[in-house]
This record gives structure tokens, sequence and C-alpha cells, in this order.
């Protein structure tokens, strides 16, 4: 069977959920193979095989952590050069996109990014993506080189499918390029201890009718209450009330949850380009003509200051 | 020594607008109206910076596209920017991400540049890619998705907040960079502005001009092919109540409904 080459994403080997999503959608193109970079390797080929990875290639190197894309990039297509994959399978985060399109100049390859489901087809994969801010879904393909595709976070149900997840070392030669982009230094963000946004099952975001950075603190009790991520739309992040790392909408981040709460969140273009795709939408709004209430399997027309501590109280209280 | 800054800039439809599919599953640019991709302004604004950073700059505002799209070089040079080059082509029509960035490359290169400046995507593709695909071919850094971007002694500075960690950049030029929209608010171009951008010169380039062959771009050389667009289906109405004490109880119920509880 042919193999398919799944770029790992992972922090010191903890995989990070999107990367099991990719081996669980690359089992039906072929044999993952997992491209594993930076320190932590056998730790995360546990987890890899599990989910169906027949081996992982594994590099570490202080290239990666200390330049910008590029030593990853080089990385990736020795690996490339390794397998003769069918397809290249890489997260799409921001970094990962731009390490799949570099390698698809390099091998002479078309690109399809953001996909939100995959599927083998006669003339190779077949990649759905959600595009003109979900207004439109079409299936794409890659018609020149090896099929190199992103795909999104929460695009499929990870599925365990063990394998042996035998880990080989791959060496890597980094080109007179690689040291470009010094990375000077690296602060890493706070936890806030809530899952990731575009990873979490439950989102909760809040808008201008949050009115302030102080009352932020009712949407994330709410949050807590459902396990769920905070979000924010631009207006509350241009505002300054919520860090801009939490943007949902067409210039922050796209989510796709099972559901998501929308509160004080009137629902313009912007942000509905980047929620529109979640599968249960709720909205709480004290503008009944909002445009996020046409989007709405539940909508409640009231203030958000009422309607959401009764919320989390009652959610605490069936949760018991 | 002068600083030769080339923005990459977009024509797009309006977001705002009914946007549409044509029969050959191109976008369909005559349904909505176009404008210079929103994004693209925040690139336009940080060169105008960096130029009055400069003791001497240029700037050069750069688009691949159909023949509206001198609409977006004109806002771009209203804003500011000194000349525009504009590559277009009919055997352009449908060409995809890798075959742009190979044009535009070829068109940054005839232009002559010290620095790329480009928005961090297009606000209806939205891939995101383009800045990073012209590094590899250009051969020089990318320091992209940067929220603050500085120029000094040849070397470009910027801050990059990633998904897990805010990162600090440095490259020597000539390099490409890309800017978010944490980046700064772009200025309205001023009654004079537009007025001069009128006497701007806008250098059209083809096909023919940057050496590439037809063959190479268009729907037909695409490195992807899209084989079916569907419009989404409406969503059904939902339910929707007013508060009348009871909206939280009754919302709980309902995701206690869907399980979520």
């Amino acid at each position: 069977m042919a193999e398919v080459l799944v770029y790992v994403d992972h922090v010191d080997g903890a995989v990070r959920k999107p990367t099991l999503e990719l081996l669980t959608l690359a089992r039906r193109l072929g044999d993952p193979v997992a491209v594993h970079l930076g320190a932590g390797a056998d730790e995360a080929a546990k987890t890899l095989g599990e989910y169906g990875a027949v081996k992982v290639l594994a590099a570490d190197s202080a290239e990666f952590a200390d330049y910008l894309v590029v030593p990853k990039v080089d990385a990736l297509q020795a690996a490339y050069d390794a397998v003769s994959p069918a397809a290249v399978l890489v997260p799409s985060s921001a970094e990962g996109k731009e390490i799949a399109a570099r390698l698809a100049v390099r091998i002479g390859s078309g690109i399809i990014t953001d996909a939100v489901d995959l599927e083998a087809g006669d003339e190779g994969p077949v990649a759905t993506q959600s595009v003109f801010a979900a207004a439109f879904t079409t299936k794409s393909r890659v018609s020149k080189g090896t099929p190199v595709i992103t795909v999104k976070p929460n695009s499929t149900a990870p599925e365990a499918a063990p394998a042996a997840g035998t880990v080989e070392q791959l060496s890597v030669s980094f080109g007179e390029k690689s040291t470009g982009t010094k990375i000077v230094s690296r602060t890493p963000r706070e936890s806030s201890g809530r899952p990731e946004l575009t990873e979490a099952a439950i989102v909760v975001s809040g808008g201008r009718g949050v009115n302030g950075a102080e009352n932020f603190h009712i949407i994330e009790a709410l949050a807590d209450s459902l396990g769920a991520a905070v979000g924010a739309s631009r207006a509350a992040v241009d505002a300054g009330w919520y860090p801009h790392s939490n943007q949902v909408g067409q210039t922050g981040k796209t989510v796709s949850p099972q559901l998501y709460v929308a509160t004080g969140i009137s629902g313009a273009i912007q942000h509905r380009a980047g929620m529109q795709t979640s599968k249960t939408i709720v909205a709480i709004n004290k503008d009944a003509e909002a445009p996020i209430f046409d989007l709405v399997d539940y909508g409640v027309v009231g203030d958000l200051f009422d309607v959401v501590p009764a919320l989390t109280e009652e959610v605490k209280t069936r949760k018991g | 020594m002068s600083l030769r800054i080339v923005v990459c800039v977009k024509y797009v439809p309006d977001a705002t607008g009914d946007r549409h599919f044509a029969e050959d599953l191109t976008t369909d640019r005559e349904s909505v109206d176009g404008l210079l991709s929103e994004l693209d302004e925040y690139a336009v604004e940080q060169a105008l910076q960096i130029s009055e950073d400069a003791d001497d700059a240029e700037i050069t505002v750069l688009t691949v596209g159909p023949d509206d799209a001198k609409d977006a070089l004109r806002k771009a040079l209203s804003m500011g920017a000194d000349k525009a080059v504009h590559v277009e082509d009919d055997d352009l029509h449908g060409t995809d991400v890798i075959g742009t960035s190979a044009v535009l490359a070829k068109a940054i290169e005839k232009t002559g540049y010290d620095l790329v400046v480009c928005g961090m995507a297009s606000t209806d593709g939205t891939m995101g890619v383009l800045p990073a695909l012209l590094a590899e071919r250009l051969g020089v850094p990318q320091v992209t998705l940067l929220s603050e971007v500085s120029v000094t002694d040849g070397k470009v500075n910027g801050r990059r907040d990633g998904d897990t960690a805010t990162e600090q950049l440095e490259a020597s030029l000539p390099a490409v960079v890309s800017v978010t929209d944490q980046s700064g608010e772009a200025r309205y171009p001023s009654f004079k502005g537009i007025m001069a951008a009128k006497k701007k010169p806008v250098e059209s380039l083809d096909l023919d001009d940057l050496d590439i062959e037809a063959d190479e771009v268009g729907l037909d050389g695409a490195w992807t092919k899209v084989d079916d667009a569907t419009p989404r289906p409406a969503r059904t109405a939902g339910t929707v109540v007013k508060d009348e004490g009871e909206g939280g109880k009754q919302l709980a119920e309902f995701l206690a409904e869907r399980k979520f509880v």
C-alpha cells in the first residue's frame, strides 16, 4: 500500500489532537508515516503508533527551534525523498501551511489548504473545503505532482488503529537558506488551562455586548462550566478586551466545534466566516434583529448579563 | 542607498457581497464589486511606515489580475505608494496560488527589491501561503505573520504572535515580510493622495515580458483542480426565544437535549 506522510504537530513529544485526526484521514489514502521534528519522538511514537503510524521518521536539531520554518521544510523534504509518498498531510496551523507551501514548490506539486475532509479518489485524494465564508463547499484535488494538503482541526474524530510506529532516524542536511530568519527570542503563551480554541469541542465567544475586559469573566465562567474554549469577536479584540490569539473570524481563527455559543455578538460577515461551520450554534443577544440569529439552532433575545450567569448556574447544577 | 519596497496586493470580490463561482469554477468577479483586499491595506500601511523611517525609500505596489485590478493599485497609490506594476494577461485567468507565486516572483525580480511586503492572506482564497511561496521562490528569508515590523541597518525585525508563543524574528535584507491585521490600522487616502495617485506611473507587464509560458499558468496549467462547488444549504430556522427571566434555563434545557450538558 502507498505511504502517506503526516507532519506531526506536538509540544516536546505531546502530540496535538489535529495530528491524530490527520492520521485517521491518512489511513483512507494509504499507510501513514509520521514525521516528528524536535524533541520527544520516542514519547510521541507511542501515540502516533496507536493511531495508525506504521513508521515515525524522527529528526531533532537545534535549527528547528532557532530558525523560522525553513529547517522544517528541509526535514520534510528529506522525509519525502526517503518515502516517495502518495500524499503529504500537514495540520492547517499558520506554520503548517507555510511548511506545506514551500515543500510543494520544491517538489513541483500543487497545494490545497484548510481541507475539512479527505477521501481517496480515482485521480488522487479529494479534499473538501469550505469557502467564501462557508457559503460554498468545494471538492478539489491536486492535479500536478504529489498532493500536499493541509487539514483544519476538528475535521474528523480521531480513531485508534494500532500500528508498529517504529521510530527511524531521519537524516537531514540543512540548506544554506535554512538559517535566514533567526528566532531571537520566544515567549511561550501562558496557558489558560482551557482547551485550545481551534481544537475545542465547545467554544464560548464574547463580543461588543460584553462591554469591557472586566466583564469577560462572565464568558469565562460559562466556558469553564461547559469545558469550553473562550473566543472573542474582532470588536472585542480591537477594543482590547481580550487577546488577539482568541479572535474568531476571518482575520482571526476559524473554528468548527460541536457547539458554538455567541454572546453579545451581532454576527457580522467577518465573524460568521470564522464560525459558520460549527455543528450547533446558539446565541444570546439583546438585539432581536442581530444577523447571528439567522444562523442559530437556538437563540435567546435578552441581556447577556442576566442570561449568561443563569445559564452557567443551570449547567453547573445539571452537571452536579 | 535607496530601500526598494515591493508591496504585493490582491484585487478581491467584496467579502460583504454575495460571492459565487463562475461556470468554470473560478471566482466569479462579475457578480460582486471588487476592491483592494482589506488585509493588504495593512501591508501598504507598514510599507509606508518603513519608508517614512528610511532615509530614502521607494514603494512599488504590484498586482496580478484582470483590468479591474487597477482599482486595487490606485487605492494603494492614493495611500502613498510611489508607483505600480500590473501583471495582466488573458492567459492568467484561473491561475492558482503556485502559479501566481511564480508570476509575482518574476515581476518582483524584474522590478528590483530589497523588501517585499504582503498581507497575511487574501480575503477571498484565505490560504495565507503566498508570502512563504515568494520567499521560497526568491531564495530570501521569510519574516511572516508579523504584528510589529521595523527595518534598520539592512535588517528586518518583527514580532510573530503564534498559537503557542510570541517570537521575535530577525533577518537580513532582501526578505519577504507579511503583516497581520494587528500591525496597525491602515490610513485613509487623503484628497491630495487621491489626486496625486492619478499621475503616478502604472507599468503593465504581460507573460512575454516575464518570460513565462502560457501553459505554466491559467486554469489548464493550474496545479490544483476544483471539481465541484456547491452552495451551503440554508440553515433550517432555529428556535429564538425572548428572555422573560427563564432564558438561561431554556438554553440549558436545549443544550441538555443535545447532550452538551
